[in-house]
């Protein structure tokens, strides 16, 4: 950050208006990017490059409408504030700040890529296209999340893509940090947020539920596929109250063609309680990955919007509703954790599998959010074609699913993990361990819980992939052992 | 420069001497200890020898309304635990540790930082800044981009935008918050030497002036032995439980 007292050119205000050529703390202004509504963006150089920062440079000045506009302001702090304590690639480099005592600016990386703002455009996209932004937006969200940040205003202008693909979140003047003041929380009397991506807890002044970020996310997603905007474009405190009791028209009655997981999974995003909707970024990305695994409700069921007295009830209940006070941002991620059973129904002993079962009961039990993916491995032949069908035509495939959705039913029944709670995927793999360990690094698995072999010849002979997966996994792994006795 | 800022210590040796400690770990150059530092706990002499041996090194020191009292050998509008102590206390320092309280500023000024213990309104009154109402009225009422005050047991960051909108924040141990310039700022760390959040570990904060960031600090000490001096005293067992506790 550039003192007041660092230097005596420092302290004199700036002459005029920034121009090309000119020289603020070290940096050229080349070139004027953008003039948007609240800032101006320039293209900056280093008057003496600096060792590692091997990234072309923009900086983002405030732009002070009429000298005092708090919004600009105090946004441009809550940036300022923010930004240096961000780290990752889904976020812009934060290279450096300037004192708002003579030119207030935030030099960063220019993001080498595109903005998802002119797909919008062209919305109707192919589905497979949308889910793979979803994807990537969910990934950056929760990188986001477990740093303590909620974003509060996803929309397509504030996402980029790297040329590798990955996501990166920019604008971070409505954003929220867990560990640092919220200096926009007192400031305004209006809700904070673009108006067709806005929470019903925003519009309710609520500023620390990350699960807000998944509700615009379903906004976007939902615009992405239909073409159609969720809740419109509201204007007024008013229209934007609306999406406290009006249920948005079901994507598949726009487009018949869109599948029912899909909507499924928009609806999930776009619950009007935070604690109805996908509880971590994770969890929403895993099931965009695993359409398969995506347990169908009524929502998936939906052909029409809010009837006349389901919106006269929910108006009702939307009348005195406040939302409930929030967690933490850091806790709300914590506690929706993505718990991964690894289970061999096909060699393990009956009495590993039940202790298996049982660990992993009291693992879920102690988290209300979490989330349970109950995976098998298939191995496959690492050459060759491999027999996939038995002998009475049955798919081994579905087989394997099914013994695994057996093995976990005491569970589901137990704690009745409802609303896709509970998932199931066989990976088809010749090595079960790196299945196991690529699994759990994409689907941001929080823990993985397993079984070990016990000390058999084949043990022996193929090594454990119990061992493996402790030590090449990046998660939490507990291996779990039969109760003594039971030999094996 | 790390300034450490040290408030509350209230004759708690093994809290000060290991928030000193945790500080000089951390690279702090200045301390400046805002008031109270003594009553309630067991080492009042240890304790007062050491902020003005830290003094003459160049700290900042403010007087406190428990070292006011203590000055003055008796307190009638205090509760009867914290009467006691003070009592105690006053018999225990010799003419020259009560000069010292005595002598001590009720606020200093450093550039655009003002270090007093209760208030910047009316440090003498010793009103409590228990929220937004009392943070707002102490920051009206100086110029200074930053106050650092103490009196109220709990860790508290407050600030005031340039549009007069008042914020205040809880913060967690250990993170850098930068304290943006736009906006003045009043910042409490919270008791060293008898915390009150039902967290036991001393409380402090640390100031680094050239980024301008704030850190608030928990550093766990020997409270067992801070409760056994206050009972090796005679002085009340609720002083000795409460460390216990941290409430």
């Amino acid at each position: 950050m550039s003192s007041t007292a660092a230097g005596p050119h420092s302290v004199l205000p700036l002459p005029g208006p920034l121009e090309p050529g000119m020289v603020l703390d070290g940096f050229r202004l080349e070139q004027r990017l953008h003039q948007g509504g609240m800032a101006h963006i320039w293209h900056v150089t280093r008057l003496e490059p600096k060792a590692g920062e091997d990234f072309p440079l923009i900086m983002k000045v405030p732009r002070i409408k009429g000298g005092e506009d708090p919004a600009t302001i105090v946004g441009f702090e809550v940036e300022q504030m923010l930004m240096p304590a961000l780290k990752g690639p889904h976020v812009p480099r934060f290279v450096a700040r300037g004192d708002w005592t003579r030119q207030a600016y935030i030099v960063m990386e220019q993001v080498q890529g595109q903005s998802l703002r002119p797909r919008l455009d062209e919305a109707p996209l192919p589905l497979d296209e949308v889910v793979d932004i979803g994807i990537r937006v969910a990934t950056a969200l929760q990188d986001l999340h477990r740093q303590h940040v909620v974003h509060l205003d996803i929309k397509p202008s504030n996402i980029m893509f790297r040329p590798d693909g990955l996501a990166v979140l920019v604008d971070f003047g409505l954003s929220r940090h867990d560990h640092l003041p919220d200096l926009l929380e007192e400031e305004f009397s209006l809700p904070m947020g673009t108006g067709p991506y806005m929470s019903p807890e925003q519009v309710q002044f609520v500023r620390n539920d990350p699960r807000s970020d998944l509700f615009a996310l379903g906004v976007m997603l939902y615009h992405l596929a239909t073409g159609e905007r969720p809740f419109g474009q509201p204007s007024s405190v008013r229209g934007l109250r609306r999406r406290l009791y009006i249920e948005p028209v079901p994507p598949r009655a726009i487009d018949a063609a869109l599948p029912p997981w899909f909507q499924e999974v928009v609806l999930h995003c776009l619950e009007v309680k935070p604690e109805r909707r996908y509880q971590s970024a994770a969890q929403l990305a895993l099931d965009l990955q695993q359409p398969e695994g995506v347990v169908l409700t009524r929502r998936a069921d939906k052909t029409s919007g809010s009837s006349g007295l389901s919106t006269l009830k929910r108006w009702f209940f939307a009348l005195g509703a406040e939302p409930a006070s929030q967690a933490t941002v850091s806790n709300q991620v914590a506690r929706s954790p993505i718990i991964m059973a690894a289970v061999d129904t096909e060699h393990a002993t009956a009495a590993l599998l039940e202790q298996l079962r049982e660990t992993v009961r009291r693992i879920v039990q102690t988290e209300p959010g979490a989330r349970l993916a109950c995976v098998s491995v298939m191995r496959t032949a690492r050459i060759g074609m491999d027999e996939l069908t038995d002998k009475d035509g049955k798919s081994l495939h579905v087989k394997q699913l099914i013994a695994l959705k057996h093995w976990a039913r005491p569970i589901s029944r137990s704690l009745a993990l409802e609303d896709g709670r509970l998932t199931f995927h066989v990976l088809e793999a010749p090595d079960p361990a790196t299945a196991i360990i690529e699994f759990a690094a994409k689907n941001g698995a929080d823990h993985i819980v397993m079984g070990a072999r016990g000390a058999s010849a084949l043990r022996r002979y193929l090594g454990s992939v119990s061992t493996q997966v402790v030590t090449q996994s990046e998660c939490t792994v507990t291996v779990v052992r039969e109760p003594a006795g039971n030999g094996g | 420069m790390k300034i450490a800022l040290i408030s509350d210590i209230h004759s708690n040796a093994q809290a000060f001497a290991a928030v000193l400690e945790h500080a000089a770990q951390a690279g702090v150059v200045r301390h400046a200890l805002l008031g109270d530092f003594v009553g309630y706990g067991g080492d009042p002499a240890w304790v007062v020898d050491k902020v003005r041996e830290l003094v003459e090194q160049g700290a900042v020191a403010v007087m406190g309304n428990h070292d006011a009292a203590v000055v003055q050998g008796s307190s009638t509008h205090m509760r009867e635990d914290a009467r006691l102590a003070v009592e105690w206390t006053h018999q225990r320092l010799d003419a020259g540790q009560l000069d010292f309280l005595a002598r001590l500023p009720m606020s200093v000024q450093r550039e655009d930082q003002l270090f007093v213990h209760a208030n910047a309104f009316d440090p003498a009154g010793y009103e409590y800044i228990q929220g937004r109402l009392e943070a707002m009225r102490s920051l009206h009422a100086t110029e200074s981009r930053y106050t650092f005050c103490g009196h109220m047991h709990e860790p508290m960051l407050y600030h005031l935008s340039g549009t007069g909108k008042a914020g205040e924040f809880t913060p967690a141990a250990g993170v850098a918050i930068p304290l943006m310039p736009n906006r003045q700022w009043l910042a409490i760390p919270g008791s060293c030497g008898q915390p009150r959040d039902g967290n036991p570990a001393a409380c402090y904060a640390i100031f680094d002036r050239e980024s301008c960031e704030l850190s608030f600090q928990r550093v766990a000490y020997d409270v067992e032995g801070a409760a056994q001096s206050i009972r090796a005293a005679g002085l009340p067992e609720r002083l000795a439980q409460r460390l216990l506790q941290g409430e």
